[in-house]
């Protein structure tokens, strides 16, 4: 039996942009360029690792985002991701943690899995915690945050460095996954995997395919409310000093003024 | 009044400081309800009362070592179904964003995750939160269900406001989920004996500049002349210099201390994120237009191999 890995890659605004909000308080999609979030990157090439040493696997990456989002599954499919899954309508607009992993968690199961690798967090955002709601989801095992993950006999086995201890765990499959950007460094597409990427088939799916409503999702459906956002007004310029061989006291001085030492 | 339940982050019974600044956010709210799981459980309830917990609820198993995350959430599910309450709090790690979330989705509730502060409203709580690198602060509600917020450390001083702290034994039936994912093994942390990153008031961090893992040795001194924790950028830890634990930025933890110090970092936006919202910033660097300048109180432009060892040393002559 083939294993059949799914893995949730976000679009992401490019962080290196300037990264604003839209006048409806949701994340502005149009002025910075957008990518597949880095931190995906980490699970799509562990999903590549975990199918080589697999004897038959297939390798679905899945994401809900926008029309551009495209391009995030052409990354990862030049990566050698088998096919891809593009969740894409207009009601999604503005849907929260909780109103994506129920999309994601549709398209999942309408997709087939025996495993679900997510990124760490996605880049915009950074809330972390789809992938323990897309476990909730499907009542499936969550083996989250892994800098090692290895699957055999049906069993994932993984180590997560926590803030107190450093752990390992195991879980049957089905399960979901996470990978940190310990997890090893992503490959980079080959001139021969761009070119296969554009003959790897992409689905669309809307709403009406996952049975899904509109007011389940969107920003009507959202759980969460934004009611402002500013920007951080710009930190007074400080005071900068070349050391001329007493930075270090003049630095210290600074520190008693201000009443760390 | 109403009830706020705040869970418990705590080692064998050692209650954590974010949890304690959640009674602080908390009692803004309504009367802390505390929720302490697992070994030495019951112990934390001194402290608890001390800092404002009405009530503690107390429940010790063994899934809660030997499972992953989810026999906490049936924990606090049963919590939320005893006390019905108008909040709940979890202090922002990387598990607590994770029980939390599943707690919100049985429980039909909107999520909040990374609040940097926390007030009553007159439609719930209303969460601050710093977004996209700290270059903008949102306020955000809940708007279904019972609010679920998760806080991060150093969001609220710590205050004494002693409460009854009841003790009060609570009855969780585990869930067929609980035992979905086995801890085989666990190494704890060795102690360096200095603070907690996230939760220090001072952090003195190093990056590709400190040019080696025995060149951490400078950083470190600094740290331990002023009771400091230590970070170290991505670059340092990909380069194995430090530990992966202690990386601040994107990828690594977030601290938002009273001062920060940075020394051959350069200031990248992943750097950023994860110390922008430190209420003072220092960096020494040689490049005069190193990002990292944009954002200092105070900035010394030269060779951390000079002006760091000068800067210890004039510290520990001035503590005598
Ligand atoms: C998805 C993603 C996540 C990331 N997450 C993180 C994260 O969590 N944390 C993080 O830190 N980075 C993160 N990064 C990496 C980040 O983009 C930068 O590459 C990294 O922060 C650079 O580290 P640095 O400043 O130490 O090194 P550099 O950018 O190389 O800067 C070194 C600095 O040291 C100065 N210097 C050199 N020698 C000396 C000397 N003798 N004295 C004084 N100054 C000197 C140089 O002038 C330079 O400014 C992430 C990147 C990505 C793509
Ligand atoms: N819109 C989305 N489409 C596909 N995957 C997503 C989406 N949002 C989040 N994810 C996945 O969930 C992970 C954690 O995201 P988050 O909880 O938003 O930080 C990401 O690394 C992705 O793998």
């Amino acid at each position: 039996m083939s294993l059949r890995i799914v893995v949730t890659v976000k679009y992401v605004p490019d962080a290196t942009g300037d990264r604003h909000f839209a006048d409806d308080l949701t994340v502005d999609r149009d002025d910075v360029d957008g990518l597949l979030s880095e931190l995906d990157e980490y699970a799509v090439e562990q999903a590549l690792q975990i199918a080589e040493e697999a004897d038959d696997a297939e390798i679905t990456v899945l994401t809900v985002g926008p029309e551009d989002a495209k391009d995030a599954l052409r990354k990862a499919l030049s990566m050698g991701a088998d096919k891809a899954v593009h969740v894409e309508d207009d009601d999604l607009h503005g849907t929260d943690a909780i109103g994506t992993s129920l999309v994601l968690a549709k398209a999942i199961e309408k997709a087939g899995y025996d495993l679900v690798i997510s990124g760490m967090a996605s880049t915009d955002g950074v809330m972390g915690v789809v992938p323990a709601l897309l476990a909730e989801r499907l009542g499936v095992p969550q083996v989250t945050l892994l800098s090692e993950v290895s699957v055999e006999d049906g069993v994932v086995k993984g180590r997560r460095d926590g803030d107190a201890a450093s752990e390992q765990l195991e879980a049957q499959l089905p399960a979901v996954v996470s990978v940190t950007d310990q997890s090893g460094e992503a490959r980079y597409p080959s001139f021969k995997g761009i070119m296969a990427a554009k003959k790897k088939p992409v689905e669309s799916w809307d709403l009406s395919d996952l049975d899904l409503e509109a007011e389940e999702v969107g920003l009507e459906g959202a759980y969460t409310v934004v009611d402002t956002a500013t920007e951080r007004p710009a930190r007074t310029a400080g005071t900068i000093v070349k050391d001329e061989g007493e930075g270090g006291k003049q630095l210290a001085e600074f520190l008693a003024g201000q009443k760390f030492i | 009044m109403a009830e706020v339940l705040v869970y418990v982050d705590h080692v064998d019974g050692a209650v954590r400081k974010p949890t304690l600044e959640l009674l602080t956010l908390a009692r803004r709210i309504g009367e802390p309800v505390a929720v302490a799981l697992g070994n030495g459980a019951a112990d934390t309830a001194a402290t608890l009362a001390e800092h404002g917990a009405v009530k503690v609820l107390t429940h010790d198993a063994a899934e809660y070592a030997d499972y992953l995350v989810v026999p906490k959430v049936d924990a606090l599910q049963a919590a939320h179904e005893a006390v019905s309450p108008a909040a709940v709090l979890v202090p922002s790690s990387a598990e607590g964003k994770e029980i939390a979330a599943r707690l919100a989705l049985r429980l039909g509730s909107g999520i909040i995750t990374d609040a940097v502060d926390l007030e009553a409203g007159d439609e719930g709580p209303v969460a601050t939160q710093s977004v996209f690198a700290a270059s903008y602060t949102t306020k955000s509600r809940v708007s279904k269900g019972t609010p679920v917020i998760t806080v991060k450390p150093n969001s609220a001083a710590v205050e004494a406001a002693p409460a009854a702290g009841a003790v009060e034994a609570l009855s969780v039936t585990f869930s067929e989920q609980a035992t979905g994912t086995k801890v085989t093994g666990r190494t704890p942390r060795e102690s360096t004996g200095r603070p907690e990153l996230t939760e220090a008031a001072i952090v003195v961090s190093g990056g590709r500049g400190v040019n080696g893992a025995e060149n951490f040795a400078i950083i470190e001194a600094l740290a331990d002349s002023l009771g400091a924790a230590v970070g170290a950028s991505r670059a340092a830890v990909d380069a194995g210099w430090y530990p992966h634990t202690n990386q601040v930025g994107q990828t690594g933890k977030s601290v938002s201390p009273q001062l920060y110090i940075a020394s051959g970092i350069s200031g990248a936006i992943q750097h950023r994120a994860g110390m922008q919202t430190s209420k003072t910033i220092v960096a020494v660097n040689k490049d005069a237009e190193a990002p990292i300048f944009e954002l200092v109180d105070y900035g010394v432009v030269g060779d951390l191999f000079d002006v760091v060892p000068q800067l210890t040393e004039e510290i520990k002559a001035r503590k005598g």
